[in-house]
């Protein structure tokens, strides 16, 4: 993907890490340092860009006293909560106070059940937290060593069939795959649990519990109840499979695709000319390379991921952010949704950012 | 250096001069299909076969629906709420007491509005900015290309939740309800458009016939449509394929959550399924099955449409015909076109659907 | 040499096919090869001779898509194995390759792994073929690296790729292949994309590959310079088949194939211009020597900004040179030396950043395009890769007629087309390729039209970039030979830019030599080639393979001195 357009006359015998003209280079030169500075820097204009186009986009529509109660309260008594919470002010005076009140971490406060977006967001974040790491566990263990075996078997049936699975896997919207998953294993064979996060037994025994983080598979441990742990991962493996199992089918594509790419390229087919046996050509010569794009893919992944877990959530009754966030909706409650939609893009950025200085530090071409 | 060239002067110029007929078999898809071998094609031919069942669907639909959409009894009475497949009723009727069969068939045709509704717009609206983006670069690309990646950063769904507010409002017609799930999809997918044109006309801005046209002293305008455009749109059926699929999921998702169509107004697969959400509680599996089959269904022809287009483009993607015993007699065209020689340049990148592989891409 | 004894290779009646959209296509054809232990085989041909197939085929590097039949015996080492690789499986095939035959590839940035250390890839090779611990392994690719002239190795083992230069890295693709002692290193273009000086530096490399490991090399080129250097035998490869196989002098003294004896006399060689030259020189009047230059520079600096902090790269520092109507500036240098960049400084394609240059009277310091715009008309240019010179979607008339129809000499592409098939003619293409498309045309056709297109608004100046370094020897020649001739018609000036020295000499008047941005020395081709003063040029030119044992030898002598100094 990298456009280098080096002069065509032959190489230049100087380490390639001296700048040849028109010549694009992968990091390099300024050093990892400053590329890491400056990664970072472009998280805050990220946000700042998504921050206002939620703002904007939000007020086009009016103000949200307005869209909650408009038609169900007298004219009169609506204009007067507007003034009241100051809607009515100019729009670039809201939107200035909207942002000096993010950056001290205040995201407003809720209209259907009056707490602040900052409550909301502590209390249930660390529900879809739990989910989005299960799901990037099943993810992980299923997406990429299939990739990769389809890779090795590439263009036979086993590969065909691998494909078809991974678009089967993206293809089906996950509310769908819940859906499949709880009649089958729920309702006809009774295997697992419709619906929560546990039952109604732990979840008093996890919130009676002092230190509680929010997340059930460490509180369930804290309790030292074996049968709490195991009703908590009961309730967890149908939402975690299929949120998983969505990213998974994303996961073997890419590693297929990118390991293809790197098995095709001349230091493969010259390690193979040294007598390297193919297995160890995929495990070894093929995969650390390919595995730089896949990372940073990997991390743009986590929006698939995110959108994905509000329609699981939503599934399963699952009472994480995105369960949170359809109630709102429901409730007509924008001032939520904005806080919980302006959290999801710091959280996108911040990742990318990360995702970013891990690919960084695994390309010898960028850490030197 | 001479061999680093794949059409040597002995080969294409003996060929024989008569120039190719440009038919039928040229046009995208269609050639293609012709390029395929073996499992390949059958992915591909796969993939059209359910699309084209989709698109027929939609166009005949009311030809195959036994009812309307919003139908809720005939000259014998009420159809009755929740009732079993039956003679009457093949798919049996939703919670709301509609014919599954037919809300299904119905719902092809909102399917088909919002793909090609939204299509449509993020298709005009992307490629021109990503072909100003490209070609002029400066500032105007650095600010669209920061905002296309923010964007793109961004969960779809959330995004189009926040659309679905303004353009919808309150009221959800038919054709508001379309609009604001098309909208949706546009803003979603105009960063898409935006980076792949700006990533291949940046390509073609360097190859030497722009530099030559620039030469020569064309101006702006004609450079770009004359040399740029029609060259960096090569890429597109392909994206259009699979951000139709997507267009679908995006869809059905809004409905899910409440920012459907009423059915009232149309019918919709995702709206269907939200209402079937409690069934399956107490296993009504008709309600939800057939609705989710069919959203499957498509995006499944649609990705598989758009994969194999992918693959066929993409020269280390593509499988070949194995050779066969017999050779022919020695051609005079070049094996250096064989499909070793070709060096890729660097390990990174899917292909120019994917998100960006090269760690800077972000920056520029 | 001593007598070969034995033989390494022996290749009987190979024919390789392809499977292809269009069917299948043989590649090679028939053929019968033999390499004796500690031999130099060269293998010549052009492009799609299959030479490069048959070689691959010895370590059964094909791709699925091939057919192979016939035999390809490899002989370990020590004698004491053979095995027909042609009919060894997946697990045999690893066996022998590196152990008995190991390969030397024309990129060596792409036949390394940018994400492992060097060191570890050569001691990938050692892994595959037996038991070594980790320091072992390691001692043994310091070893390799030490004697194929990596400076430092025992901290060198540890970096990168991409921290070598072209050189280098080429050195540790041949470390790769000597570590495994094979019995034949298969070296397929090795110098092809390195600079002249280093493809010196890598020939004199292999030549004690021979020397001192004692190992037999099947050398894969279309430079017959390179095989005059090296080789001991030569087989000539033509669409598949092996037209003529002899000993290296024989070959060059007394060539028995037509297209052998072709393809000889196409290789451009040093001083073949001179004559011309002189002509051309006797023939100007006194007052040419004060007409105003077409192009002028003046200390000219070109420097490229440097992104995120790095230094800017300053690719052209301080050059003056002038090009006068009607006359020829050859522009030596090797990459990075910053001679692409002044060809397109001149046509307004890179910025001036400072210094002088003018151009047609304009200057170029600041100019903006739209000043610049009318100028555009009396310049053409010629750009190197015929590949991508033109749009895949306009045919060829409408492509040459591009120029006419932006400066308004003609209305449409239509009403050009008389102008067209005229420049077609000049160019020696045939009228009707002006409908076809540019992917119908080879890439010695391609560059003819190209050249039409830049002739077509009878330019003052025509700037050639590399024009032929993309081509085969044979189609360079009748293009160079074209250039010649209407340059002589028409009359314009030119500036003329190649890396190869032979090829300069063939048409220029004056040459001038660039080194790292800077012009280290200008004249006549007689006093440039056959009295340089400047080291660099020196050293360059004796870098220069010519096709000649003989004389080669001769040169090298030179050349070996010059390094030593």
């Amino acid at each position: 993907m990298t456009t280098t357009t080096t002069e065509l006359t032959g190489s230049t015998d100087a380490p390639d890490d001296e700048p040849a003209p028109r010549r694009r280079r992968r990091g390099g030169g300024g050093g990892l340092g400053s590329y890491l500075l400056v990664r970072f820097l472009l998280i805050f204009p990220t946000i700042f860009i998504l921050v206002t186009t939620v703002f904007v986009l939000m007020r086009l529509t009016g103000d949200p006293i307005t869209a909650a109660l408009g038609g169900r309260l007298p004219a009169a008594e609506l204009q007067e909560r507007v003034r009241e919470a100051g809607y009515d002010r100019p729009i670039l005076v809201q939107y200035w106070e909207y942002l000096t009140a993010l950056v001290q971490g205040d995201f407003g406060t809720t209209q259907s059940d009056n707490r602040p977006v900052t409550e909301v967001l502590t209390t249930f974040g660390a529900a879809t937290l739990e989910l989005a790491c299960y799901a990037l566990i099943v993810a992980f263990l299923v997406g990429i060593p299939l990739g990769r075996l389809a890779a090795y078997l590439r263009d036979r049936w086993p590969d065909a069939a691998l494909r078809v699975f991974a678009i089967l896997c993206y293809a089906t919207p996950v509310f769908f795959a819940g859906l499949v998953f709880k009649l089958v294993f729920a309702v006809q064979l009774g295997w697992l649990p419709v619906a929560g996060r546990a039952t109604t037994g732990s979840e008093i025994q996890l919130q009676t519990l002092d230190s509680s983080t929010g997340i059930y598979l460490i509180d369930a441990f804290s309790t030292g109840d074996g049968e709490v742990v195991s009703d908590v991962l009961q309730h967890a493996v149908l939402p975690a499979l299929t949120l998983g199992l969505l990213t998974a089918g994303v996961f073997l594509r890419l590693v297929r695709t990118n390991v293809i790419g790197t098995l095709g390229m001349g230091y493969v087919e010259a390690a193979r000319s040294r007598g390297v046996s193919e297995r160890r050509l995929l495990r070894k010569h093929a995969y650390r390379p390919a595995l730089i794009p896949i990372v940073t893919v990997i991390g743009l992944q986590i929006a698939l991921l995110l959108g994905g877990a509000v329609l699981t959530e939503t599934t399963f009754e699952w009472k994480g952010l995105g369960f949170q966030l359809v109630q709102y909706l429901e409730a007509r409650d924008f001032v939520a949704v904005q806080g919980i939609v302006v959290l999801a893009a710091v959280i996108v950025a911040v990742i990318n950012f990360v995702v970013d200085v891990i690919a960084a530090l695994i390309d010898p071409r960028v850490r030197y | 250096m001479a061999t680093a060239v794949n059409a040597p002067e002995a080969s294409s110029g003996s060929q024989p001069a008569g120039r190719r007929r440009r038919g039928w078999r040229d046009l995208p898809v269609l050639r293609q299909v012709q390029q395929s071998v073996g499992l390949q094609r059958g992915m591909l031919v796969a993939g059209l076969v359910l699309t084209g069942f989709f698109v027929l669907t939609a166009i005949f639909a009311p030809l195959l629906a036994p009812y309307e959409y919003d139908q809720l009894r005939d000259a014998t009475g009420p159809f009755g709420a929740q009732q079993e497949p039956s003679a009457d009723h093949l798919l049996g009727t939703t919670v709301g007491g509609y014919d599954v069969l037919s809300r299904v068939i119905w719902g092809s045709r909102t399917a088909l509005f919002v793909i090609v509704a939204a299509v449509i717009f993020s298709l005009l609206l992307g490629v021109l900015l990503g072909l100003l983006s490209g070609y002029f670069g400066g500032w105007l690309d650095r600010v669209l290309v920061v905002v296309a990646d923010a964007i793109y950063a961004f969960p779809a769904l959330l995004l189009a939740i926040v659309i679905g507010i303004v353009v919808n409002g309150g009221q959800s017609s038919l054709f508001g309800g379309i609009l604001a799930a098309a909208l949706s999809i546009t803003v979603i997918f105009v960063p898409q458009y935006l980076r792949v044109v700006r990533a291949e006309v940046v390509r073609i801005k360097s190859e030497a016939f722009v530099e030559s046209a620039r030469v020569i002293g064309a101006g702006h305008w004609r450079i770009m449509s004359r040399h740029v455009f029609r060259n960096s749109t090569r890429t597109l059926p392909l994206i259009l394929t699979l951000n139709a699929s997507e267009a679908i999921l995006t869809l059905a998702g809004l409905g899910f959550l409440g920012f459907g169509i009423e059915p009232t107004a149309a019918a919709e697969w995702g709206y269907d399924l939200k209402q079937s959400l409690s069934d399956v509680t107490s296993g009504i599996w008709w309600t939800s099955i057939f609705p989710g089959l069919a959203i499957v269904l498509v995006v499944m022809g649609l990705t598989l449409v758009g994969e194999s287009l992918n693959d066929l483009a993409d020269p280390r993607l593509r499988s070949r015909r194995r050779g066969s015993a017999a050779p022919s007699d020695v051609a005079e065209t070049s094996v250096a076109v064989g499909p070793y020689t070709a060096p890729v340049e660097s390990p990174g990148g899917t292909d120019g659907l994917e998100r960006p592989t090269d760690p800077q891409e972000g920056q520029r | 040499m001593s007598g070969p004894t034995r033989d390494v290779v022996g290749i009987e009646d190979l024919t390789v096919s392809f499977a292809t959209d269009a069917g299948d296509v043989a590649a090679v054809q028939g053929v019968t090869l033999s390499v004796a232990a500690g031999e130099v085989l060269a293998i010549v041909g052009e492009s799609g001779s299959g030479k490069t197939v048959t070689a691959r085929s010895i370590l059964g590097l094909l791709p699925e898509t091939a057919t192979t039949r016939g035999a390809v015996l490899l002989t370990s080492k020590d004698g004491a194995s053979t095995a027909d690789v042609v009919t060894l499986g997946r697990a045999d095939l690893g066996e022998v390759r590196g152990r008995d035959a190991a390969m030397v590839f024309q990129e060596p940035s792409t036949a390394l792994n940018p994400v492992y250390p060097v060191g570890w890839q050569i001691a990938e090779g050692l892994r595959a073929h037996g038991k070594f611990s980790k320091k072992e392994a390691r001692e043994k690719a310091i070893d390799v690296m030490r004697r194929v002239g990596i400076p430092d190795p025992e901290h060198r083992v540890d970096s990168y790729p991409h921290q070598f230069s072209g050189g280098q890295k080429q050195r540790i693709v041949i470390a790769q292949a000597l570590v495994l002692d094979p019995g034949v290193i298969i070296a397929d273009e090795p110098t092809t994309a390195l600079d002249v000086t280093v493809q010196a530096e890598i020939l004199d490399l292999l030549r004690r590959c021979r020397d001192e490991f004692g190992t037999a090399i099947v050398l894969i080129t279309h430079n017959m310079g390179v095989v005059a250097d090296l080789a001991d035998r030569v087989a000539v490869m033509y669409q598949g088949r092996i037209v003529e196989q002899a000993d290296v002098r024989t070959l060059f003294s007394a060539p028995q194939d037509p297209y052998t004896r072709q393809l000889l006399s196409s290789v451009p060689r040093l001083g073949e211009g001179r004559a011309r030259t002189q002509d051309r020189a006797d023939s100007r009047t006194r007052a040419w020597e004060s007409a105003t230059p077409v192009v002028e520079a003046r200390d000219l600096r070109i420097v490229y900004p440097g992104r995120l902090r790095k230094p800017d790269f300053v690719a052209v520092d301080g050059v003056s040179f002038a090009i006068r109507p009607g006359e020829v500036l050859g522009l030596v240098g090797e990459s990075g030396s910053g001679k692409t960049t002044i060809g397109r400084a001149i046509a307004g394609l890179t910025k001036v950043t400072g210094g002088s240059l003018q151009v047609l009277g304009t200057e170029m310091n600041g100019v903006r395009e739209k000043r610049f715009r009318p100028v555009r008309e009396r310049i053409g240019f010629v750009f190197q890769d015929p590949a991508s010179s033109f749009n895949p979607l306009l045919s060829i008339a409408d492509a040459v007629a591009e120029p006419l129809v932006v400066h308004g000499r003609a209305e449409d592409p239509q009403d050009a087309r008389g102008r067209v098939d005229e420049l077609l003619e000049a160019v020696q293409l045939p009228k009707a390729f002006g409908d076809r498309f540019p992917h119908e045309l080879s890439g010695g056709q391609r560059q003819r039209a190209s050249l039409a297109r830049a002739l077509a608004l009878d330019p003052e100046l025509l700037i050639a970039d590399e024009p032929t370094s993309a081509l085969d020897v044979s189609v360079q020649k009748r293009v160079l030979e074209l250039f010649d001739e209407l340059q002589r018609e028409l009359g314009f000036a030119c500036l003329f830019i190649s890396h190869d020295l032979a090829v300069v000499d063939l048409l220029a008047d004056r040459i001038a030599v660039l080194y790292q941005g800077e012009l280290v020395e200008e004249g006549t081709g007689a006093e440039v080639l056959g009295n340089p003063r400047h080291p660099y040029t020196q050293r360059l030119l004796a870098s220069l393979p010519v096709p000649d044992p003989d004389e080669q030898a001769r040169r090298r002598s030179v050349w070996e001195q010059l390094q030593g100094t």
